[in-house]
């Protein structure tokens, strides 16, 4: 059991800066993401693309807010649990609540944050009649365990970086790599398509475009692949493995279940006060949320969190006094044991 | 009606035809349009913020207008989109400009 005094559902930048704000409170916070790494939707879906529009930034990548804002809060030492989907929570009778994801790991806390964003992202799946019959029975959406493929032939399908990238990287584990792409334009970084020609030039990596898989033959597990090429008949390929990869859409998922009022795929909030839900511990920031007004933009996240904060405080220190402290004139304690603080002023005589 | 906008017609996921007036003086595109009628939910149209980088605002264009060509990054997207027809195009990528005016799309199945 993992316990901390704020669970934070999503590692986005709301998530993250969540974290600067309650450690100045000194609460310490534990993120769940089901993506395998921090930073949501820029990380995973525009890295390098600029945002305008967050304060005293004139332009940023999101790649780099994501950087920031994990140096900003890395004092306040954030647990992470990464690739793995948050899927119900317990409210316990002491009165705080127990978040299991999808793989068993458990987190208990007082307080939960649901930063979501638009929900956590699910891989896309090829339509394919018969395909879920296949899952983790040869057909996998996302690679967790390269050495699974060793001596294995593998067939994937896509056309952007996760499809180069991982044919390159398994061209030496599996037996074959066949990559298959509906077009003979891939929409990757340079090098990888660079290495790709390389790879298929030298027969480690087959390549078959324009083409795509109609049909996953197999009796309880993937023996053959059958591939059509643009205007041609289609024929069947044998193989132990076929990787899908066709990016991820966001999707609200086992949340929606767990008695949040929701609106418009967002959890409601009351924003008159702190973003709590309709559940009294449960807050949702971020663009996961809904009330009159709501826009979703990185910086009200910002906002939002904030508050959320100020709120967990009163709920985990009750009646506790407090006031609030800025950090240039207070510092910042790390629960690293560092500190941060404006240099003293220097008063010196003048003869 | 204000003399920026035209009229359009987008077709929902449930098949429901909506004659619509967009204004082209507001630098919006298709995917907005859908966005500010409200003809798809929300979160699931626009998921990327209108980058051509998530396919969720797929449309097919019915009506026989000169759209703006496509871009390598959207063809690029269609190309790993699903249930992608000859008349695919990314609502996010077709500007509301006085041209479009009868403009008839059919909003994607929801992938």
């Amino acid at each position: 059991m993992i316990t901390t005094d704020i669970i934070i559902i999503g590692a986005g930048p709301t998530g993250l800066f969540a974290v600067f704000e309650a450690g100045l409170l000194k609460l310490k916070c534990h993120l769940i993401d089901a993506l395998p790494q921090p930073g949501g939707q820029c990380s995973e879906i525009y890295p390098k693309k600029p945002i305008y529009d967050i304060p005293a930034y004139p332009e940023i990548l999101a790649g780099d807010l994501t950087d920031k804002l994990l140096e900003q809060c890395k004092q306040f030492e954030p647990g992470f649990t990464l690739g793995e989907r948050a899927e119900t929570i317990d409210k316990q009778e002491d009165g705080t609540f127990i978040v299991t994801t999808n793989k068993g790991t458990k987190h208990q806390a007082p307080v939960v944050a649901i930063a979501s964003g638009l929900g956590s992202f699910e891989p896309r799946k090829p339509l394919l009649g018969n395909i879920t019959d296949f899952e983790d029975k040869g057909v996998e959406y996302i690679i967790k365990e390269p050495e699974l493929y060793r001596d294995k032939n593998v067939i994937i399908a896509g056309g952007g970086d996760s499809a180069l990238d991982w044919s390159i990287f398994l061209a030496d584990v599996a037996k074959s790599v066949t990559l298959v792409h509906r077009r003979n334009e891939f929409r990757g970084h340079l090098d990888s398509v660079e290495k790709v020609q390389e790879l298929k030039n030298s027969g480690k990596i087959s390549l078959i475009t324009p083409a795509e898989i109609t049909a996953i033959i197999g009796d309880d597990k993937v023996e053959a692949l059958e591939i059509t090429k643009k205007d041609e008949a289609p024929f069947t390929i044998e193989t132990d493995h076929f990787i899908p990869l066709f990016g991820l859409s966001p999707k609200l998922g086992p949340i929606a279940n767990w008695g949040l009022e929701i609106e418009k795929n967002a959890i409601k909030v009351n924003n008159a006060l702190d973003y709590q839900t309709n559940i009294p511990g449960i807050f949702a920031i971020g663009d996961g949320n809904i009330y009159p007004g709501k826009l979703k933009l990185i910086l009200c996240g910002f906002h939002e969190a904030t508050l959320m904060c100020q709120a967990a405080y009163k709920i985990i220190n009750p009646g506790k006094r407090y006031v609030l402290k800025y950090t240039t004139v207070a510092g910042i304690d790390g629960f690293d044991g560092t500190r941060k603080e404006a240099p003293k002023a220097v008063v010196k005589t003048i003869d | 009606m204000d003399s920026n906008d035209i009229k359009i017609t987008i077709i929902d996921r449930d098949g429901v035809k909506h004659n619509i007036e967009a204004p082209t003086d507001m630098a919006m595109n298709l995917m907005e349009i859908v966005r500010s009628y409200e003809l798809a939910p929300e979160g699931t149209i626009g998921v990327c913020g209108g980058m051509a980088m998530c396919a969720s605002c797929q449309c097919y264009v019915n009506s026989e207008h000169n759209l703006p060509e496509m871009q390598d990054d959207e063809e690029a997207m269609l190309s790993e989109a699903f249930y992608v027809k000859d008349n695919s195009r990314l609502g996010c990528q077709i500007h509301i400009s006085p041209e479009l005016e009868g403009l008839e799309v059919e909003l994607a199945p929801e992938s």
